[in-house]
């Protein structure tokens, strides 16, 4: 392909128009308060709320957003707040539960396949087309049905799937890297041909690796909490997002609240781990 | 003789491109054959149990002889290939009927909505693209920008819920159940287009972006033409090959999506039999599916990649440089 000649090769906004630094310093800022706030979130849940998100008050079932409800209460009269907040671990669990399993076995496969070449990577190459021509909401349904519904067997289906697409990236960097003239010169100076890979070219092909860390969380997340909505994560009455946003089904013509403050707080989430791996990208070139 | 070189890379290459994804097939099916049978359950007593029906031995015999589970693993293997190539991807566990027969039951209602959600998916992205290529107005210009990254932030099956609220308990302009109008097609097919729109927007406003720094845009601009010209004319087909190849690979998300699209909007379709599949722990129609999406998709990809030269003649028929769109 003759367009891209490396992935995410756009220009940060910011270099090129000097007005949106400021702009910049501000999304950084909330950037940074959204990460802030769901670290409290999993690490002291109770100082947000001072309600029990498993156990409700049927007496205040329904109850529409207020002051003592932010964002209104379900059909057992739980605080659906407190929902949000203690669910806050269970999704994120489980994207961090895949991200990892698809790094760490993707770019060894990649590195691998760029650094042997042949029929190595021939073969690697290969049972990673493989593995992306099976969609990863496939692969964790098969593995649902095997091993039955839970957030963590989700995690590991949707690592398995995020091996290939870190594969391919890593190898194209690797491969990106090994043309420039500092390897050569690294040759030049008597060095071993693994020695080379791995302390030469693998920290200069990480840099887009680790970007694409936070985009596959951000899709990670979506995809859990998908399956989590149609069931397959832990059962109820556990707070995972996606099931809280699946317990609104039945009382959308009256309870608007129960689908759609969760839905945001996930928008929220995903939106901000996007812009985290943009960040990343902007900073690995600079 | 140039000609007849010609003819014979492209032998070639399509030779090339047929073999790899014969092999990339053959590949998901050793896979998925491989998992289950490093599966720790056994899927007949798993049914038996689940059903409340007795564990008697002779009914297990007998219903391994029918789903051929009491031959060899080796020998299971061949068996189902054959079987497979010849268009049997055997039996259903739940309902004992033909996987094939269970699903294109309920095929046609799946691919109505995925095909009215790429018609809307291409709608969608081309007004994206030529909103952001063509104003002058920079609020616009931003926050057209800005959607793509936003669309692709929203759970499909949020947005779902919150439409069906809309349209059906506000405005009521939308049966709760699907009555075969056109409303609640659209509806569906858009929630599901919103999602698929923002990765193919993305590549395409990046291509469209890298068309205007291609040096034949200086030189058909210097002629007088407009940038409206240009961009309908030139950089959208300067585009099309990234927009394609990001196509090719949303082909399992289009059907993923759909089932989860199904079972919020209540409709009939592959979400429901895959979904009942899953309850009944019916590995080998859930596995079935999984065959038929990786086939799909290779089928897809390959048909991207046999266009690809057809569309941009620059590209020689040569597959030695990656893909990034893999990436996206």
């Amino acid at each position: 392909m003759s367009t891209s000649t490396r992935p995410y090769a756009d220009i940060p906004a910011a270099r090129q128009q000097p007005h949106l630094v400021t702009l910049n310093a501000v999304g950084n800022a909330g950037l940074a308060a959204v990460f802030l706030l769901l670290a409290l979130w999993i690490a002291i849940p109770s100082v947000f709320t001072s309600y029990d998100p498993l156990s409700g008050i049927s007496a205040e079932k329904l109850l529409a957003p207020s002051l003592s409800h932010p964002f209104g209460t379900d059909y057992l009269g739980r605080d659906l707040f407190a929902r949000v907040v203690y669910g806050t671990p269970l999704t994120l669990l489980a994207a961090c539960v895949a991200v990892p399993i698809g790094m760490v076995f993707g770019s060894v496969l990649g590195l691998l396949a760029a650094g042997l070449g042949g029929v190595t990577e021939t073969i690697i190459m290969r049972f990673v087309d493989i593995l992306l021509a099976i969609p990863g909401f496939l692969l964790a349904l098969s593995l649902v049905a095997a091993f039955g519904p839970s957030v963590v067997t989700l995690g590991v289906a949707i690592g398995i799937s995020t091996i290939a697409p870190f594969a391919r990236l890593t190898r194209s960097e690797v491969l990106r890297v090994s043309q420039l003239d500092f390897v050569e010169a690294a040759y030049l100076s008597g060095h071993g041909r693994l020695h080379i890979l791995f302390h030469e070219i693998l920290p200069n092909a990480l840099g887009p690796v680790l970007a694409m860390i936070a985009i596959e969380v951000s899709q990670a997340i979506l995809i859990v909490s998908a399956l989590a909505f149609l069931g397959y994560g832990n059962p109820p009455p556990s707070p995972e997002w996606g099931m809280l946003i699946a317990e609104g089904r039945k009382y959308l013509a009256t309870a608007w609240w129960i689908t759609t403050f969760p839905g945001l707080v996930l928008i929220v989430a995903v939106l901000a781990f996007a812009a985290l791996s943009k960040k990343l990208q902007a900073f690995g070139r600079l | 003789m140039k000609a007849a070189h010609q003819g014979r890379r492209a032998i070639v290459y399509l030779g090339r491109e047929l073999a790899q994804a014969a092999s990339v097939l053959l590949g998901a099916y050793t896979v998925s054959f491989v998992a289950i049978h490093l599966l720790p359950s056994d899927p007949i007593t798993n049914f038996l149990v689940d059903n409340g029906m007795a564990l008697d031995p002779d009914t297990i015999a007998k219903m391994k002889l029918y789903y051929g589970f009491d031959r060899s693993a080796y020998e299971q293997f061949f068996t189902q290939l054959w079987g497979i190539v010849h268009g049997n991807l055997g039996y259903a566990l739940s309902t004992g009927r033909p996987v094939l027969q269970d699903l294109s039951d309920v095929l046609p209602s799946t691919l109505r909505l995925a095909g009215a959600s790429l018609v809307l998916t291409l709608l969608l992205t081309f007004s994206i693209v030529t909103t952001a290529s063509l104003t002058n107005i920079k609020w616009l210009n931003r926050t057209v920008y800005a959607l793509p990254p936003l669309f692709s932030a929203i759970p499909t099956f949020w947005l779902g819920m919150v439409l069906l609220q809309v349209l059906s308990f506000r405005w009521r302009v939308l049966s709760l159940f699907p009555d075969g109008s056109w409303m609640s097609l659209l509806a569906p097919a858009f929630v599901l287009s919103v999602h698929l729109s923002a990765p193919l927007s993305q590549v395409m406003l990046k291509s469209v972006d890298a068309a205007w720094q291609q040096p034949f845009v200086n030189a058909i601009r210097a002629k007088g033409a407009s940038r409206s010209w240009v961009y309908f004319r030139h950089s959208l087909k300067y585009a099309a090959g990234n927009g394609i190849t990001v196509l090719g690979l949303l082909v399992g998300g289009l059907l993923a999506g759909a089932v989860v699209t199904e079972t919020v909007f209540s409709r009939l379709g592959v979400g429901r039999i895959l979904q009942d599949a899953v309850a009944n722990q019916d590995i080998a129609l859930v596995q079935a599916f999984v065959l038929i999406i990786a086939a799909l998709y290779v089928v897809v990809n390959f048909a991207v990649d046999l266009l690809y030269p057809l569309l941009d003649p620059r590209i020689v028929m040569d597959r030695d440089q990656p893909t990034e769109a893999g990436m996206i």
